[in-house]
């Protein structure tokens, strides 16, 4: 099985993120970077299929700041191979990335006929579309979602997914290869891997490059951002102010106040 | 078909989704703002027994196929493109659920149309069909126009109250036959949930945990917690998919939709696809370190600390309050 997982950077909801000074985009200039949640888990399922049945995994991504610390870090986990598209301008719709994704992935001769493309389901950012029906459409490919398993068939050419429904229903799908999956939660929790062999792999091992020079880029808009704003809250909660002790006493006699102590 | 806005119905398992009528509810108003008709789309089979629920809507457009039994987003996708050759609707909302997720990116990729996503409101205002977004998390708003029609809109749940989607009328109905591709995907079955230990859909308090609690080792505090509580503990999706607590704890999207009379959300940011399943609850308690966490915006009371500190602290308290010492 030959694995390729589509990798996207996006920024850390966990700091503060900042408008930039038109009022209509992030100011990423101070954002801190990191690997979109699904796609981490896009990437464990890839190696867990790896580790199972064989094959290769190479991981794919838009250059973006701190993408070569990911791109290193997959191999480090057991990707193959890592390969980086230069040149894309900053803030990049998730509808102009597929677009430029998809034709690096059928200009490049390496990347052709993977089994198995890959990426998260969903990321943060997705505004004008999601990656992976976007991708699968580009590429001519079968496309299911919200996939938390999944076990190829190399011999059958088929998979079997595991798609997430609400409630905690799951459905069974047959796919037929090759087939793009949006991934929502790999069969395992994304593996740790210790920095020190991240080290050892930025030292041994190398990214390769794609320029988009031999991408093209979407020619129209679809949509425009008229205005980004924090939220503006219908309601917010009242702050208990003070130390642990403090607000966990004030809060006991709110919920004494209200029968639940 | 001239002058409409679309609603792509949601039905699953024989039932319409909820979020169908909340989709049904805004696109009424933005018909009304177009001075467009409202119609449904119901694709299914054998799902005419549905239509009589959909009067928000003037007129439902109903495609009944066999390979339209189950929601697959391929199918859905090219059912939408072969109606779009019969009509053009100036927009077009889906349901931006686990359920259909997918099928309005496919559409709009296959017939380059512009697609929004995360929407909690649309307006057709200053000319144009505009969307109200969520991103990152439910950190940033945006506010967005659609650049040719039509457009379509994936919306979240709880953009309006389901009720509002209701109507005694009976719509008109509109058929079409057309003929649909084999998809290379098939669903092969259904696999119901393994029935927990707890049902947490029916606990009166639930202690609820996030990213926060940082590990499976610190998971006892929010048991004994919940234990003073005669509650249980649930958690947001990164501590399933961690493996920390098994599915039927997971509340949200893709979990169980909570009401209880207590939500202790400790660690949590409150992303949209968690608030979507408890949001409901009676007293909505947060605990995180990010004074701007989206939690706050919807809990009634918050403490900006760290739940490893304020966790310990409240166990103390109640038990203090109780006079018994109830550590687990």
């Amino acid at each position: 099985m030959n694995i390729l997982v589509v990798l996207r950077m996006v920024p850390d909801v966990v700091e503060e993120l900042e408008i930039a000074p038109d009022g209509k985009s992030l100011n990423l200039e101070f954002a801190r970077m990191v690997l979109s949640e699904s796609d981490d888990h896009a990437l464990e399922q890839a190696l867990l299929i790896k580790i199972r049945d064989g094959g290769t995994v190479t991981v794919l991504a838009l250059e973006a700041p701190e993408v070569d610390d990911a791109l290193f870090a997959a191999m480090a986990k057991g990707a193959d191979r890592a390969l980086k598209i230069t040149g894309p301008k900053a803030g990049v719709t998730t509808r102009e990335a597929a677009h430029i994704i998809a034709g690096a992935i059928s200009s490049e001769p390496g990347l052709k006929g993977a089994d198995l493309v890959l990426t998260g389901t969903q990321a943060i950012n997705d505004l004008d579309g999601l990656m992976a029906p976007m991708l699968a459409q580009e590429l001519g490919l079968p496309f299911l979602g919200i996939v938390t398993g999944l076990i190829p068939n190399s011999s059958a050419r088929t998979a079997l997914a595991t798609k997430e429904y609400p409630r905690g229903v799951r459905g069974e799908f047959e796919v037929a290869l090759p087939a793009m999956f949006g991934i929502q939660a790999a069969e395992k929790p994304p593996r740790y891997v210790p920095v020190v062999k991240v080290r050892n792999v930025m030292k041994s091992r190398k990214i390769d490059c794609v320029s988009l020079a031999e991408t093209v880029e979407p020619g129209f808009p679809l949509l425009q951002v008229l205005e980004m704003t924090k939220p503006q809250a219908t309601g917010h909660a009242e702050i208990l102010e003070g130390s642990a002790d403090q607000t966990a006493e004030a809060l006991c006699t709110i919920l004494a106040e209200r029968g639940l102590l | 078909m001239d002058g409409q806005f679309w609603v792509v119905v949601e039905h699953w398992k024989g039932r319409v989704s909820q979020i169908t009528y909340e989709a049904l509810a805004v696109g009424r108003e933005v018909a009304d703002q177009l001075g467009a008709s409202l119609h449904a789309v119901l694709l299914g089979h054998n799902a005419r027994e549905f239509v009589p629920t959909l009067g928000k809507a003037d007129c439902v457009i109903y495609i009944d196929h066999p390979l339209l039994s189950e929601v697959v987003a391929e199918t859905y996708a090219e059912a939408l493109v072969q109606l779009l050759k019969e009509g053009k609707p100036r927009g077009i909302i889906f349901p931006l659920t686990n359920v259909t997720l997918g099928a309005a990116t496919l559409l709009g990729a296959r017939l380059r149309l512009p697609v929004i996503n995360f929407c909690t409101d649309i307006q057709f205002a200053e000319g144009r069909l505009q969307a109200r977004c969520v991103l990152y998390g439910g950190k940033i708003e945006s506010r967005v126009a659609a650049e040719r029609e039509p457009a379509i809109f994936g919306l979240w749940p709880g953009a309006r109250p389901a009720e509002k989607g209701f109507s005694e009328r009976h719509p008109l109905i509109e058929e079409f036959d057309m003929i649909l591709p084999e998809p290379a995907i098939h669903l092969k079955k259904y696999i119901e949930p393994e029935a927990g230990d707890v049902d947490i859909t029916q606990q009166e308090v639930l202690v609820a945990v996030g990213r926060g609690i940082q590990s499976q080792e610190n998971l006892h505090l929010a048991e004994a917690v919940a234990k003073q509580f005669h509650g249980a503990v649930c958690a947001s999706r990164p501590v399933i998919d961690q493996g920390w607590l098994p599915l039927s704890r997971q509340v949200g999207k893709s979990g169980a939709t909570v009401k209880p009379k207590l939500y202790l959300a400790l660690g949590i940011s409150g992303a949209p696809e968690h608030a979507e399943g408890m949001k409901s609850a009676a007293l909505i308690v947060a605990v995180n370190t990010d004074r701007g966490a989206p939690i706050f915006n919807i809990a009634h009371y918050g403490i900006v600390g760290d739940v490893l500190e304020v966790l310990p602290a409240l166990s103390k308290a109640i038990e203090s309050r109780k006079g018994v010492g109830s550590h687990a």
